[in-house]
């Protein structure tokens, strides 16, 4: 066993309310840059919706991830050979039109202008050229099922549901979504670094952290290719490639990541997971139908003796096994098994996991009133407006039965809550929908406390990082900044 | 020996090497962060399907003809003995020197064109494109008019160039070259000795490592063997 450990985190989609605060904060500490003006590490989706950059998830079009090859896994569009034959001109890489064109406002002109029979306008006008334009998309653009028949009805996640089901969803008093926050996923097996042929991607052995060595990047740019989630963006004035770093400067002093740090709905979770490195071959290559489970049993219990005495032995601090102990992405993956990883299916194996959204129930019109009361409790899960298969393509690689195992979960705690603080369910029918669900009530307790109540100690929980007992000792720091991935202190310009 | 023989043919391609190896190891060790070429696929893609495949194939392909010719010129010569050998290499060293100019002139036309191309090009870069441009057009000449070159290379340039790596530069043939080929020659070390000021840095970290490296890395803070 070769036990490493890994900051992950979990983001709780029935909390989020796509305020895209965190993309604001990520924004304005990182990517407020020349050339990084498109770069969104964290941004917002809308589901159903096609996402950033448009139809990411459409992996015959970008060819990124892994994919399997009997016993073993290999680059669906990069690799030693494939990424050879495309390096002069890649045609699987999104350009800037499949992201959208940065843009700002002529501001001055508000008060520039001259007199005039017309009220000035602040005009549009791109941050690349500075020529006026208009913008036609964003990173956003189809926020809230906005022009739903363009993006919303084209979410790749729909393609298997019958025409009547995904009728169904576009009818107005039937329409349903959630938001989707995404920043890089941090994989155990990350086909960035697979994909880079000049091996600039690594990931930190401490803690798992993903970083690009921004004086080793050579522009081939086939992480951007090989990254299945489109966390890798290319920065078109530095020609160098960047991507969310999980504000390791910040985790590395104990605070935790911007994106979290300002998320409104306190929907992050972020605490330590330990897998076993040598099983991650096996985990990336099984079954499609076994995929989910070989991603979630990579993780070890960190109560374990057998675990823990490993974890010695492979050099793991003891503080780090104690924020292992306390650590809220582990209760909500394999404690209580309420989230999944975003497209298993693409076999990088993610450390961010999601809390499934427990979306409303379909509802009725019956003599006029508008009724969305199902017969039975269970009937509710089952006839959620969003068919089960959706989620299932999101979350599970097509395993419906998975994500209906979260939903009664997440719906019995609600239950179990209704029956103790207001009491018009009964204890003996709220027992019953627990045991239904395989939860006690204990368990649900504690699923409550850590959604609603849990503070910032009980949310994050960051292991030490020692890093005074790293580089600071023996190497130049500004070295050291620049070759872990973010900032320069030189101009990008080849030549003279 | 004429003065400018002396300067272009004798002088120049030292000053190219001596140009090109310190700085090139100057520049990997030091300034990392600008060994590379400046990709723009992501500001424009289609033109670049066009240009930039061609262009790169066929001056490769012919790069590596050159380099044929010069390790083993006994090879090429035995090979064109018989002319229908002698034809199909010329032919095809021909259209690969076709492939390099219609690519190239769809990337100069895309650089032109093209405003998000035309913001992000630098003064070392039009240094690039006219080099670039005496390359292929007197190359193409060369190649269509004082036939066959893939013979008199191995007979004529071969031995100068071994003469110039031997440190005993012997000229004679050279400076009896057609002044076309001579331009050729000389601006080819020009071309060599800016490799580290320009974005022809790219083709030295070509990544080779690549082909034999484990595909996942992991660095560590605190074991620091890498």
């Amino acid at each position: 066993m070769n036990i490493k450990s890994q900051i992950s985190i979990v983001f709780h989609l029935d909390k989020c309310i796509g305020c895209h605060t965190c993309s604001i904060a990520c924004k304005n500490a990182w990517t407020d840059r020349k050339g990084a003006e498109y770069m969104w590490w964290n941004n917002v989706e809308t589901k159903p919706g096609t996402g950033y950059p448009r139809r990411w998830e459409e992996q015959d079009l970008y060819r990124g991830g892994w994919e399997k090859d009997g016993s073993r896994v290999r680059l669906k569009g990069a690799g030693k050979i494939k990424g050879t034959g495309v390096i002069f001109q890649n045609p699987n890489l999104p350009a800037l039109d499949n992201y959208y064109e940065p843009w700002t406002y002529r501001y001055e002109k508000l008060l520039d202008a001259p007199a005039g029979d017309d009220q000035p306008t602040a005009e549009p006008v791109s941050l690349i050229t500075g020529d006026r334009i208009t913008p036609k998309s964003g990173p956003n653009w189809d926020d809230d099922l906005g022009g739903s028949p363009i993006y919303a009805r084209n979410d790749t996640n729909l393609s298997d549901l019958t025409e009547t089901e995904k009728e169904a969803l576009f009818q107005l008093e039937r329409m349903v979504m959630f938001y989707l926050p995404r920043i890089c996923n941090h994989c155990l097996n990350p086909a960035c670094v697979a994909a880079c042929p000049s091996g600039a991607i690594y990931k930190r052995g401490e803690d798992g952290i993903v970083l690009i060595n921004q004086k080793k990047c050579r522009a081939w740019r086939l992480c951007v290719t090989a990254c299945p989630y489109k966390k890798v963006y290319f920065n078109w004035n530095t020609g160098k490639s960047e991507k969310c770093i999980l504000c390791y400067p910040r985790i590395e002093t104990m605070q935790i990541p911007a994106c979290m740090h300002s998320c409104v709905g306190r929907i992050r979770y972020l605490g330590v997971m330990l897998y076993d490195a040598d099983r991650i071959r096996e985990a990336a290559s099984a079954e499609d139908r076994d995929i989910v489970g070989s991603q979630l049993d990579l993780f070890l219990d960190p109560n374990d003796p057998v675990v823990i005495s490993q974890a010695k032995k492979s050099g793991i601090p003891d503080s780090t096994m104690e924020a292992a102990r306390k650590s809220p992405v582990w209760k909500y993956v394999k404690e209580w098994g309420l989230a999944l990883p975003l497209h298993p299916e693409f076999r990088t194996l993610p450390g961010l996991f999601y809390a499934l959204p427990l979306l409303p129930a379909m509802a009725t019109m019956e003599n006029n009133f508008y009724s969305s009361t199902g017969s039975s409790l269970w009937n509710n899960v089952d006839d959620s407006r969003l068919p089960m298969k959706y989620l299932a393509n999101l979350f599970s690689a097509g395993d419906t039965e998975l994500v209906r195992n979260i939903l009664k979960k997440m719906l019995a705690v609600r239950i179990h809550r209704r029956s103790v603080t207001v009491g018009d369910i009964t204890e003996k029918e709220a027992s019953r929908v627990l045991q239904d669900s395989g939860l006690s009530a204990g368990t649900a307790d504690e699923i409550f406390r850590m959604t609603s109540l849990a503070d910032y100690g009980d949310r994050f929980v960051i292991p030490p990082a020692h890093r005074e007992e790293a580089v600071e000792a023996i190497e130049n720091t500004f070295i050291r900044k620049e070759n872990a991935g973010f900032g320069f202190r030189e101009k990008p310009e080849r030549g003279l | 020996m004429e003065m400018n023989g002396f300067f272009f043919f004798v002088l120049l391609p030292y000053l190219a090497l001596f140009s090109l190896l310190p700085a090139s190891i100057y520049k990997y060790r030091v300034h990392g962060f600008r060994v590379s070429s400046l990709s723009s696929q992501l500001l424009e893609n289609k033109l670049l399907f066009f240009g930039s495949r061609p262009f790169h194939w066929g001056i490769i392909l012919l790069f590596f003809g050159h380099l044929i010719a010069f390790l083993i010129p006994a090879s090429v010569l035995a090979w064109n003995e018989k002319p229908v050998r002698l034809y199909i290499l010329e032919v095809a060293a021909l259209s690969f020197g076709f492939m390099t100019l219609i690519g190239f002139l769809i990337l100069v036309y895309r650089r032109l064109r093209v405003k998000r191309i035309r913001l992000v090009t630098s003064r070392m870069d039009v240094f690039v494109f006219l080099i670039l441009a005496v390359q292929i057009v007197t190359g193409l000449y060369t190649a269509l008019f004082f036939r066959w070159g893939s013979s008199w290379f191995a007979t004529v340039l071969t031995p100068y160039l071994k003469s110039v790596f031997a440190f005993r530069p012997d000229v004679a043939a050279v400076t009896a070259l057609p002044v076309m080929v001579k331009i050729h020659i000389a601006s080819a070390f020009v071309l060599v000795g800016m490799i580290p000021y320009t974005r022809f840095m790219h083709f030295l970290v070509y990544p080779f490592v690549y082909f034999w490296r484990r595909y996942q890395i992991v660095i560590w803070n605190k074991r620091e063997s890498a």
